[in-house]
């Protein structure tokens, strides 16, 4: 059992990404275990297109993406869904004319049913429970479209938990959200885990970091300069010249 | 209610009514009901690729001519029974649209769309050229002369084979519509690459949905040469069934069913009447104008408004 | 198959002719769906509009349908205006556009070609003007002024029309939204504005092209869909938003079609800009000159 804790869920090794001459990620390694909280922040560039890379919607150009001792390879972004890796928007986007429970509906039927047997009537189960888990049972059959941008948010984590991944990332989950709704959703993230789910957490929110990583990883340029544990990597030389010059 | 049930329901309808029918010693009614049940199936199964899946096809008549020209060939080599024909017609043109969708649907939407304007205008030209289905010309597509099931006239059998095709069509729109699949359509439309990432097989969905809606388009085709009882490229390409399988989902509502047949009986009653009363060429105008004005003003067509009035009822 | 040396020059400068035409029925196109991402497929009924027009006032008057064309071209402006003030307001900012204004184009195009039937009947209509009759020959090659005289104002209309784009504030803005509208909002141009004023540029172009067309061939209201796919290959084949690959792709179209109508017959023409526009849709759709 603490062998297969070991082995890494996700393994990113040698990823670069070029558009055109400007090179967004360059030669990136990145080992994510069963169960860790990781962020990657607080700043810097190359952090979405990572989270592209790993999710299939961009083509890396070199380098290799395990997941769960798979190589990803050129996997369309459904077929890493279902295998056990969902995503996040920066900005969320709901499928504006179905209802809120519908929403979660998606993911349940198309990926989480994947590895767990879901009924019909179980499926709308375990969305409602996931809209409870968020907050957002009340509106559970009001249309996605006329949600404020915080409960689209909310939505938006929802959909990829509906997904019942091993790996969740959630790129910019808390922009713009205030401190109370900030720990709610660091609430619900950090329940993830007890769950065994991993999460990667691109983040701004210098609390959230703070508070919620177990590990930091540093992008700057398309380079990652630091990865380790919160306090190591505030301490880093490269990170303090990086953010505030030489 | 169960997709089963519901097909039970209409499949029951429509041979209660092809029973119906036999009352009517009329028979400029059957003309009249075949176009308009004609123009169901394709606005139905427009709907199913435009409505579900949020991809304009513009070149219905394709597929609808792709039906009806498969017929003419099948006439022509072998001497096809009816049935025959509607079967081939069908694969054929759910065949076309599969790989115009293989061509053109791994890109944005658009380009989905403009390349069945010009699907339409090489099959045509393909058509024109080719003599054996009669070319430019057109070819007579003669009735056989004996009828089946003791009906008196062959536009009986052609109505009611019409009836039976649009109960089928009907019961598939529904049965994707409330399908997971179906689910998985509608979060294309809202939003692909959303959709994508919650593990809907994107590409795969909207292959299916080409196959099947251009499948139907090229049913309703199938009976058509027996119907005109002679066929030109003309009359099988015609823009009217670009643009009325387009018009009666937006202003039936695109997102049910139900819209596309609304949408079909109201704009196909309509046209027959002024067909009669005034002319072909303002009947065509009035379907343009219909089609404006429903999508600038009144976007979600009239299902919208219905849905509109329950919602503030509830 | 042989090649005759005097047909096969004669195809190509047949097509190099046709494809300076062309380019002028495109080049709206590359504007409105290639720089403004306006799937404008009405524009071809905003050409023949251009015939019509130019055939009342030619019959009228006696004037030159083409110096017509370029009188009225600040109609075919205010139209293009209103027209994207519609589509804006019920489409663009609801976030419709790839459905519903789609749909609404073509049932612009379809009433346009309706109402247009319904005023002039399907009948064939054409303008004599004084050099339609004209051949100038060089050796083998012909010239006819009927085409040439369009190819001449229509490369000089495309090159006036880049020239602009790339040498004005105005142009360069239009540049600039098709590539970042927020910075441009930033610069305190109204994006929209813009967007419009690019459009009623485009058809101000539809309208000026439909002119050229009746002076080449007689004109009937249906045949603007004939060249909804040509149109539509050439900016595509340019590569999207392109003037100049707009004018190359006019070129090849041209002589592609020259070369099938004089090998294969005229009837298989139509084919050719289709058949080109499914393959550049399928294999390149970024074009000969692609960004």
């Amino acid at each position: 059992m603490a062998d297969q804790l070991n082995q890494p869920l996700l393994q990113v090794s040698g990823v670069t990404k070029r558009f055109g001459g400007f090179t967004a990620l360059d030669n990136i390694d990145l080992i994510v275990r069963p169960c860790e909280r990781l962020v990657i922040g607080p700043n810097g560039s190359g952090k979405s297109t990572l989270v592209n890379c790993i999710a299939g919607t961009l083509r890396n150009e070199g380098g290799s993406i395990l997941f769960d001792g798979r190589d990803l390879g050129s996997d369309p972004p459904h077929g890493r869904v279902r295998l056990g890796l969902a995503r996040t928007f920066q900005i969320p986007r709901p499928f504006v004319s179905m209802s809120v429970l519908d929403n979660l509906c998606v993911p349940l039927e198309y990926a989480a049913r994947q590895h767990i047997k879901l009924g019909k009537s179980e499926i709308a189960e375990a969305a409602m429970h996931l809209l409870e888990q968020v907050g957002l049972a009340d509106k559970s059959h009001a249309l996605s479209r006329g949600l404020t941008q915080v409960d689209m948010r909310k939505l938006e984590l929802a959909r990829a938990m509906a997904a019942k991944p091993k790996l969740l990332i959630s790129d910019e989950a808390m922009a713009g959200l205030s401190a109370s709704e900030v720990d709610d959703i660091l609430v619900l993230v950090s329940g993830l885990q007890q769950q065994g789910v991993a999460v990667i957490m691109i983040e701004h929110v210098m609390r959230a970091v703070m508070k919620f990583s177990e590990r930091v990883a540093v992008l700057v340029a398309g380079k990652k300069i630091a990865d380790g544990d919160p306090q190591s990597v505030v301490d880093n030389d490269q990170v303090i010249k990086a953010y505030l010059g030489e | 209610m169960k997709n089963r049930t519901f097909a039970a329901l209409a499949f029951a309808t429509a041979v209660a009514v092809i029973a119906a029918s036999r009352l009517i010693p009329n028979d400029y009614f059957f003309s009249a009901a075949y176009t308009v049940l004609q123009f169901i199936i394709l606005a139905t199964a427009w709907n199913i690729l435009g409505g579900y899946t949020g991809y304009v096809n513009f070149g219905s008549a394709a597929f609808f001519a792709t039906g009806a020209y498969s017929s003419v060939f099948l006439y022509k080599a072998l001497h096809a029974p009816l049935v025959v024909m509607i079967v081939t017609g069908t694969l054929a043109a759910g065949l076309l649209g599969l790989a115009v969708g293989y061509l053109t649907l791994r890109m944005r939407g658009v380009f989905f769309a403009i390349a069945t304007l010009a699907l339409a205008v090489v099959l045509y030209t393909f058509v024109v050229n080719w003599d054996y289905v009669g070319g430019a010309r057109g070819a007579y597509i003669i009735q056989p002369r004996v009828i089946p099931f003791g009906l008196p006239r062959y536009i009986h059998l052609l109505y009611s084979a019409m009836v039976l095709m649009t109960a089928l069509a009907l019961v598939i729109a529904r049965a994707i519509e409330t399908s997971t699949i179906g689910r998985g359509l509608a979060a294309i439309r809202d939003d692909e690459l959303a959709a994508e990432c919650a593990g809907v097989p994107t590409l795969r969905l909207k292959l299916f949905s080409a196959t099947v809606s251009g499948a139907l388009m090229g049913m309703a085709g199938t009976t058509f040469p027996y119907y005109l009882a002679y066929i030109e490229p003309s009359a099988a390409f015609s823009l009217s069934y670009a643009v009325n399988s387009i018009a009666m989902p937006l202003i039936g509502g695109m997102m049910s069913w139900v819209g596309p047949v609304i949408g079909a009986v109201l704009l196909g009653s309509v046209q027959q009447i002024v067909q009669v009363t005034i002319s072909s060429a303002w009947n065509l105008l009035i379907v343009g104008v219909l089609l404006v004005a429903f999508v600038t003003l009144a976007p979600n067509g009239i299902m919208g408004w219905v849905d509109a009035w329950r919602r503030k009822r509830r | 198959m042989e090649f005759p040396t005097a047909l096969v020059l004669n195809a190509i400068i047949a097509g190099l002719l046709l494809g300076g035409f062309y380019a002028a029925l495109s080049v709206g196109i590359s504007i409105s769906f290639g720089m403004l991402d306006v799937v404008n497929i009405a524009h071809p009924a905003f050409i023949i509009l251009g015939s019509y027009i130019a055939y009342i006032v030619n019959g009228w008057m006696g004037v030159d349908p083409i110096v017509v064309s370029l009188v009225v071209s600040p109609l075919f402006f205010a139209l293009g205006i209103l027209l994207y003030r519609i589509y804006y307001v019920c489409f663009e900012r609801r976030g419709q556009e790839s459905l519903r204004g789609l749909a609404f184009f073509f049932g612009i195009l379809f009433i346009t070609e309706v109402a247009l039937v319904l005023i002039f009947g399907v009948d064939y209509r054409m303008v004599r003007t004084a050099y339609s009759e004209t051949t100038w020959r060089l050796g083998p090659v012909d010239f006819p002024m009927r085409l040439v005289v369009p190819f001449l104002v229509s490369v000089t209309m495309v090159v006036g029309v880049q020239l602009f784009l790339t040498h004005t504030f105005f142009g360069r803005a239009v540049l600039a939204v098709a590539q970042d509208p927020l910075a441009l909002r930033l610069m305190g141009v109204n994006p929209t504005r813009v967007k419009g004023l690019a459009f009623a540029l485009s058809i101000a172009t539809a309208g000026v092209a439909g002119a050229f067309l009746i002076v080449i061939q007689p004109v009937q209201p249906a045949i603007g869909r004939e060249y909804i796919g040509l149109v539509f290959a050439i900016c595509v084949l340019g590569g999207m938003g392109s003037i100049w690959g707009t004018l190359l792709g006019a070129f090849v179209l041209g002589i592609a079609e020259s070369f099938t109508s004089t090998f294969f017959g005229p009837s298989w023409a139509p084919a050719v800009s289709f058949g080109l526009l499914l393959a550049a849709l399928g294999f390149k759709p970024s074009g000969l000159l692609g960004r």
